[in-house]
Formats: structure tokens, sequence, C-alpha cells
């Protein structure tokens, strides 16, 4: 329904293909891309890891090894690309098409000023002045939004935070004029707040550049707010390209409707099912003839193994799709639901009888301080940082608390005490009635059985030289089950994750992503614990591996009577999964309740900001949405705190006059109830929907 | 889907998967991989033959170490004198096997002490940090400054005549101290991953952590330092001899042959060559052992993979 924007494209892909040798065999990078980009356009290119999403964006910029073979055609206005030396490419990159990296870290020198670098890439290509190429890169700090854009110039990379790096990288990307921005995963390293920061200077800069955008993410809710049209990805190749509108709405291969089912959303009213996608992409080395994700596609039919689809336009013609069954999902217009087996959602335990249920975890103001040293013969402290600072909640018997916050504001500190089991700073943590303050050895060592741990990244949390079975017997061996009752326990344990009881022997490499997690999933089981904590147990998986897991855990806390502390910056699955939210700034948590409350109209103004933030991945909503932005990053920790801690960020307190600011800067705010279950730590709250 | 997976995974498919499963876990999986490895199983065999061949030996001929015979100097290898004799009439053959013997013991206990000093020492510094890690690494820092040559030839006096054990643990204990420092390194790293956090969670015991996690993780390390160290023990023991401490005469080690043979290696080859061949088969068999073992502990290496 809507073509590309007229005129002629500055970059035309078609047919790209990339093979790199390996002992294994030559893996298919990409196999085939064909995509063009008009001038000021948004392009998004979609795929979870290793569809190659990336390998063309690096292909495109001749940035890839040697040692890859890359045909096809990448144009540039007309002009070949491939196939030029690295002294010709070196005019065309930076100057004509720009990059963005995903890790802002790692692509600014350390030993570099931010304003030499960007001045160093102003002077590569123009032949201008060393001052008025300083002139110009304050310029382009300024534009970027970054204050005393002057002084902090002079700033090393260091010195600034990952979002403010990532719009550093935007001021270099934006130096030349470029005709082209690829930006490889701009926002995935950053807080969902920063996230919305940084989308906003990229749209900036494309306004001021007039230059198109080549957006890759593995997010569909960026690319629903940000992109015109969008290519979806899968082993190697596109397998849906049109409008968002076209793919979010009328999506035609079973994939896309597989990745939008399995997204849970952050608007929703109830819980309603995720669709995972079974098993996993296909091995790029050697496929199969045939459609690569016919394994895993419900709608497969005879020919999906034999020949693999072309990608053909629908019914529409700026809207093409890779799938032989393309007729039959226009025919009846599926829905993701329709295609993929959603599983019926475990019951939900009541709201009402929460205050019958036994506590399993109670904390009350706590705090955890750590010393600021200084010296290194001789170390004296300088003073205290409160990386938890009077926080209080409870769990109660199967319910989920999901915990939420950006980076730095004490979520992890929170579960390390907590699992420490031991006496915190001040406040104090009850697991099951027991006061870990006043524990003996021996009877810590016994609470250790009723709570466990999910850690996030699962190929770090798996001792990658054991196999399977002692990874999960550990525990029982530590409280003394007998060897013989081992074994069939490890088989048990694999069955209720769903893994097949004959992987006990294999090496936590052997595994896929989503398999590893489960496996963690299942040692966290193996003492058959009350409470779980689940740092981030999703975060480090790809879309379509996430809802399985995120299914699984709902079975398992329905069937074995769990509790969860869901800690999390993904606040669409907190939403789903939690039964209760608490959002923690600064060491605090300013709001907690029942999710349904919460996110249909959050109290605290940090609470709103934080979920307008979330990208929905619905272009509609999305283009209707008012974001609220904040201002600037979560300041330091070791200031000391006299009155509300968000004050210099709030959106709120910027609108208050004289009389009632004194409130907020003289007093620390307390959690109020404002009825329902929902409490804020605000002076003025105000209830408002954000979505 | 996951949960109720499998629900009529057949009853034959079960019991295969339960005989497989009865005997897994590290050390079965790990001893069944070293002997997949043909080339390292060959190593073990031949390192066992020397063992064997150095301690049986000395039965087979009625010479002996000591033993001079004085119709015979500087004799080639014959039916008499297996290996020749030497400027004084001594049996070339029984030195070997004797000087074989001393090096044996010597070169792999020491290793053993020593690269299992620098890992227990190493991994206990690290894993507790605080207290523990600064005095033991004062410790490792003031046996690093103290001349280990030096306090090995004041010692020896003290020891001549007893057994020469002492020697090999007055060799292993200054040898350990660089590796132990590593090793520290590592296992500050290793203890923040999240496997380690996961079983100290888990209520499992210091102890436990550092020998089923932390040192299994650098075990490249180790077996590469041990295979290093066999050698090296070999030959500071012959260079302690040589300036007589140590093995003394007439008493001989490999050192002590290879010594006095190499300056008429040219003219008489086999005062030198047999002793020094003996050498070489045990440090390669010691290396093809440790590549294997490398291997077998590394699941991620494909030689050895499960079928």
């Amino acid at each position: 329904m809507t073509a590309p924007p007229p005129g002629e494209p500055v970059l035309r892909v078609s047919n790209l293909v990339v093979d790199f040798p390996s002992e294994a065999g030559t893996v298919n990078a990409v196999r085939g891309v064909s995509y063009e980009v008009a001038p000021g356009e948004v392009f998004g290119v979609v795929g979870e890891s290793g569809s190659g999403k990336s390998v063309t964006a690096l292909a495109i910029l001749g940035l890839l090894p040697n040692s890859a073979r890359v045909s096809g055609s990448v144009q540039y206005r007309g002009r070949e690309l491939l196939g030029l030396g690295d002294a010709d490419m070196s005019k065309i990159r930076g100057r004509s098409i720009a990059m963005v990296f995903q890790d802002p870290l790692s692509a600014l020198t350390p030993v570099y000023t931010v304003g030499q670098q960007i001045v160093e890439a102003v002077r590569i290509h123009n032949d201008v002045s060393r001052d008025d190429a300083e002139k110009r890169a304050v310029e382009l700090l300024d534009l970027v939004g970054i204050p005393n854009a002057a002084e902090r110039a002079r700033s090393f990379p260091h010195e600034f935070s990952g979002g403010m790096r990532q719009r550093v990288m935007i001021a270099m990307a934006i130096a030349n004029d470029p005709d082209v921005i690829i930006a490889d995963e701009p926002t995935t390293a950053l807080d969902v707040t920063i996230q919305a920061q940084v989308l906003e200077v990229l749209e900036r800069a494309q306004e001021a550049t007039g230059a198109a955008i080549v957006m890759i993410t593995h997010d569909l809710g960026v690319i629903a707010g940000f992109a015109d049209r969008v290519m979806v990805m899968y082993a190697g190749k596109p397998v849906e390209t049109g409008s968002v509108d076209d793919v979010f709405y009328r999506p035609r291969m079973p994939y896309t409707l597989g990745l939008l089912g399995s997204l849970p959303r952050a608007d929703a009213t109830g819980r309603e099912p995720l669709t995972p996608v079974d098993g996993n992409p296909p091995s790029l080395v050697a496929l199969p003839p045939g459609c690569p994700f016919a394994p895993r596609c419900p709608l497969k039919i005879e020919v999906c193994e034999s020949a693999e689809p072309p990608l053909l336009p629908t019914d529409d013609p700026w809207h093409a799709s890779a799938c032989h069954r393309t007729a039959y999902v226009a025919e009846n217009d599926l829905k993701p639901t329709d295609v993929f087996a959603a599983p019926t959602p475990p019951p939900v335990v009541s709201e009402a009888m929460r205050e019958g249920r036994p506590v399993v975890l109670e904390v009350k103001d706590l705090v955890r301080t750590f010393p600021l040293t200084r010296g290194l013969v001789f170390r004296r402290q300088v003073g205290e940082l409160a990386a938890v600072d009077g926080i209080s909640f409870d769990i109660r018997e199967g319910e989920t608390l999901g915990l939420v916050g950006e980076s730095g504001c004490g979520k992890t500190t929170t579960i390390n005490e907590i699992l420490a089991l031991a006496k915190p700073t001040s406040g104090s943590i009850n697991v099951l009635g027991q006061d870990t303050a006043a524990l003996s050895r021996r009877e810590r060592q016994e609470l250790r059985r009723d709570i466990s741990v999910v850690f996030q990244d699962p190929m770090a949390s798996l001792d990658p030289k054991l196999p399977i079975s002692d990874i999960l017997s550990e525990g029982l061996a530590t409280y003394g089950v007998a060897k013989s009752e081992r074994g069939p326990r490890v088989r048990e344990l694999l069955q209720l994750v769903g893994l097949s009881s004959t992987h006990a022997s294999r090496y936590p490499h052997e595994f896929s992503g989503g398999q590893r997690q489960r496996v963690g999933i299942a040692r966290a089981l193996a003492l058959q614990p009350k409470l779980v904590v689940l740092d981030e147990p999703v975060s480090a998986l790809d879309v379509s591996i996430r809802a399985g897991i995120v299914n699984l855990l709902e079975q398992l806390r329905a069937d074995l009577r769990l509790s969860y502390l869901f800690v999390a910056h993904d606040l669409s699955v907190v939403r789903h999964s939690a039964d209760r939210v608490a959002v923690m700034y600064l060491g605090r948590i300013v709001e907690i309740g029942a999710v349904a409350p919460v996110f249909a109209h959050p109290a605290h103004p940090y609470t709103q900001a934080l979920l307008s933030a979330v990208p929905l991945p619905d272009p509609r909503r999305e283009r209707e949405r008012k974001r609220i932005i904040l201002e600037g990053d979560l300041p330091g920790t070791t200031e000391v705190r006299v009155g509300c801690r968000f004050r210099g960020r709030c959106p709120t307190f910027a609108t208050l006059d004289e009389t009632l600011r004194t409130k907020c800067i003289e007093d620390d705010p307390a959690l109020t109830s404002l009825g329902d279950d929902q409490s804020a730590a605000c002076h003025y709250p105000t209830l408002a929907s954000v979505f | 889907m996951p949960a109720e997976i499998q629900p009529t995974a057949s009853i034959a498919i079960e019991a295969a998967a339960e005989v497989a499963l009865e005997d897994v876990g590290r050390g079965r999986l790990v001893m069944r991989r070293f002997f997949r490895k043909k080339i390292a199983v060959g190593g073990l065999v031949v390192l066992v033959l020397l063992l064997a061949f150095a301690f049986i030996g000395p039965y087979l001929t009625k010479w002996d170490y000591k033993s001079t015979d004085y119709n015979a100097f500087l004799q080639r290898p014959s039916s008499s004198h297996w290996f020749g004799t030497t400027q004084i009439g001594q049996d070339v053959y029984a030195q070997t096997l004797r000087g074989l013997q001393k090096s044996l013991v010597i070169g792999l206990l020491t290793a053993f002490v020593s690269t299992g000093l620098a890992a227990v020492v190493g991994a206990t510094a690290g894993y507790f940090g605080g207290w523990a890690d600064r005095i033991l690494m004062w410790f490792v820092d003031l046996l690093l400054v103290l001349p280990a040559f030096l306090i090995i030839a004041i010692l020896s006096p003290t020891f001549r005549g007893k057994t020469w054990l002492i020697f090999v643990f007055l060799l292993a204990a200054f040898s350990w101290m660089i590796t132990a420092r590593i090793v520290r390194g590592l296992a500050l790293s290793l203890k923040e991953q999240e496997f380690v956090q996961a079983a100290r969670f888990m209520g499992v015991p210091p102890r436990k952590i550092i020998f089923r996690h932390l040192l299994p993780n650098m075990s490249s390390l180790l077996i590469i330092d041990a295979t290093l160290n066999v050698g090296g023990a070999i030959l500071a023991e012959t260079g302690l001899s040589y300036f007589g401490f140590g093995v003394q005469p007439p008493d001989v080690s490999l050192g002590t042959l290879i010594a006095d043979g190499t300056r008429s290696a040219i003219t008489f080859p086999w005062l030198f060559l047999f002793s020094g061949g003996a050498l070489i088969i045990t440090v390669l068999a010691v290396s093809v052992i440790g590549d294997g073992m490398r291997d077998a502990l590394d699941p991620k290496s494909n030689s050895s993979r499960n079928t």
C-alpha cells in the first residue's frame, strides 16, 4: 500500500551474498539480500542474532574481514561499492555513509577527548582549519543535546555516560552530512529512558541532515515507532518486507507472525498468552534445501521442505513475503494465535486473597552502603555510597514481584543482599519468617535450600567444564542427597523444564541460549525452593525464544507453588509476568503496587517517564503517543541527598511554582497509598495514563 | 509447550536413557574422552613402560650402578655391557636406569607438588580475597625474593645421607610462586562469574567451589605448567648436582649422566645418547599426556567429542 518515497534511491543493495569459510564448512551468513533506501527514509532491518543483519551492514561499508567472500552489488547513488579498494572506500565511509555502532564504550577511543575525535572525523573528509573543525564539533555536540557542549568537548569518553557516548557517536556520524546513516542496534545497550532520548536525537539528526537511516535492531518496538519501511530477516535472507503498517498489522510470513506473537506488551490490559516459536534458528553451515523456517513452522506443507520460497509481492505490490503459504495466510488473515499454539496461561493467584497468603520474603528498610576509599598505601574512608537506601517490600506465596529500574538504581545490590542471607547494613530481611541477621551458620545453610536464583546470561551462569548432570546435581550433593537418588532427580528436572533427559551427559556449550536458560532454571529448582530470584532471565535471549521461557516460568510457578522476585529492565515482560511491581530509582522504591493499576495509571513522574519510554510494537499507537523525555542521566549515588532525589529530572517539579517546590527540596517523600494496590513516593502524585 | 513436554516418550527410550545416564559425571566423562585419544594413551603407556623399565630393568643385569668392571674401560655396547661402559668401567645400562629412576621421580613429583601448591594457594587467595589473599601473597613475594639456589645449597649438607625426597620438596617449594600469582588472577576473575555465584548462593562450601569450579576452569594453564615443570625440575636437579648439591656420586641421575656424557658426546656417543634419549622420551611422553588431559577436560575441543 505504501510505496517508498519517490526519487532515486541513495543506497541500492542487490542480491548481496556473504560467505565465511570456517572449519565446520562454509558459513552462508547472508544469502541474497536486496533492498533500496530512498533519501530521507528510515528503513528498518529486524532479525534475531545470526540472521545476517549486521553482516549485511558491514558488507555495505566494506568492513568485513578479508576472509569473507562477498558477491552481489551495493550501489551508492549509482556507484558500485563492492570491489572498491580500501582507500576509495575510506572516502565514502563517514562522508557519504556513516555508521553508528551498538557499543558506544568501545566505539570511542579512550585516550582522546571526544572533541578531538569529532575534529578528526570532520578534518579527515574536509579541508578545514583546526579552529573551524573545533567549532563544528561543539555545534554538533550541541545538536545532539549535550549540555555545555564547548566544555564537554574537552572531556574524555569515560567521563560520559552510555547514553551521552551514544550521542557523541551520532554527532560523529552526522559530522560530514552523510546521505545514509547505518545504525546497528544503536540503543540495545541503553536503558529505556536513555533509549528514548537517543532515538529522539537520531530523529533530530536526520532532520538536520536529511539523511536516510538504515536501522538495524532486534527490537520490534523501536522499529514500529521509528521506521517507515521494514525488512524482516531470517537465516541470512529477507523473509518479509513492507511498510511498518503492512508488516505489523498484516504479516504474511509465519516467522513474522511468530515474532509479533511472542512479544509481551507493556500496554496489555490483561494477561494475554504469548506464542512461542518452537525450535531454534538453523545453523548457517550447510543449510538443507527448502525453507529455513520450515522446521519451526506450523503451517509447513510438503513443498516447504524441498524448495526455498522466493521473496514475492503479496496482494500488495510493496509488501513482499517469502513463503509458500502467503496466499493462505492472506486469505484467512491469520493472527499469531491462529498459527502458533499459545498455552493457556496458568491461573493467577487471586488479588483478593493476598492478605491471607503467607509471606515468603519481607524486606524492611533495607540499606546497603559501600565505603568509598581513597589512597593506595594508606586507605582511608572518604565517604559512603548508599546503593540501596531504605527499601521495603514483601512477596507472598505464589506471587511474582517485578523489580524494575534502570542500571545503577540498586536492583542488583538488592538481590545480592537477599541471596547472601547475611545481616544488611541496616534494616531487615525476612525469608520464610526467619530474620537473616539472627541466623546461625547452619540455619543459614538450611535456608539456602528455599531460595534460589536464575541469572541473566545463560552462558556465564553454567560452568562450561561440567556436564549438565553434574551442574544439576551439585545442589543435591551439597544437601546430602544420596548418589542413587540424584540421577532420577536430574532426569525429572530436565523434563520439568522441557528438555530431554538424554541431554544430561552433554556440556553447556552444546546447547542453544534458550536451552541453556532452561538448564539454569532446572538448577534453580533442584532443591525445591519456595522463592526464586530471577535476575533478568530473558533479556539475553532472542525474541522468539523469550516467550517460551516466560511461559515456562509461569507454568512452573503455578505447578510448584513458587514465588518469584523478577528483576528486569524490560517493562513489557514485567507487565506480562508479574502480579505486583516495584519501581526503583537511586536506591529507593518510588512506586509499588499491583501491575494493573501501576501500568494503567502510574502516579510517580518517574514511573510515568519510564513507561512512556517503552516502545510498543504497534506503529499506529507509536505515532500517536507523546513521550515524556527525561532530561539528563541518573545522578551519582554519592551526593548527600536532601529532599526528593528525582527532582533534578522531574517533569512535574519543573512545572511547580516556588512555594510548592520547597516541599520537594526539603522533604524526602515517603511511599503513600493511593488506593487499590498502588503507592508512590511523591509529594504531588497525579494518576496519568501514558500509553 | 514446556512442562508437559514428552508425555508420550516411549518406555524403551526412557530405559535406554537410564542406562546411558547411570554413570555420567565429570570424572567418567573426562576419562572416557582421554582414552578416546590414541596418542595420549600412547604417551601414558610409554610413561608406564619407562617407570617399569627404570625399576625392574636393574634386575636384568649383573652389573650395579656403583660397581666397576676393570676389564672394560670405555667399551662400546656389547653383550656383556648392553649400553657400553664409562672411562672407569661403570656399566652405562645400570647407570642410565638408576638415573632414570631418580629423574622420573624427581621430575614428576616436583611438578605435581609445585603445580598443586600453586593451584591451591593461588585459588584460595583469589577466592577468599581480603586478609587471606594479603597474607598468602606476602608469603609468595617473600619466597620470590629469596635466592632459591643459595638456600638449597646451604640446606643440602643438613640433609646429606637422608632421603633425597627432601630434595624434591625443596625444589618444589621454590618453583610454584609465579604460577600461584597467575592462578590467583584467574581465580579473581572466575569468582565473579555467574556459575560461581550460583554455587555460592546454593550453599556449596568454598573448598568444593575451588576444586569443582575454579581449578577445572584453569586446567589448561595448570596442565601446561605441570608439563613444563617436569622438564624444569629434571634440569634444575642437574644444575644443583653439578655444583655438588642434590644427587651426589656415586649416586647418579639423568642430569649428572648427561652432564658427564656431553664432553665426549661425539667420540663416545653411548655415554650420552642413552641418558639423553631417556630424558627426551620422558618429557615427550609427559607433554603428550598433558595435551590429552587438556583436551579431555575442555568440552569444546573437537578431537575428543562424544562419538
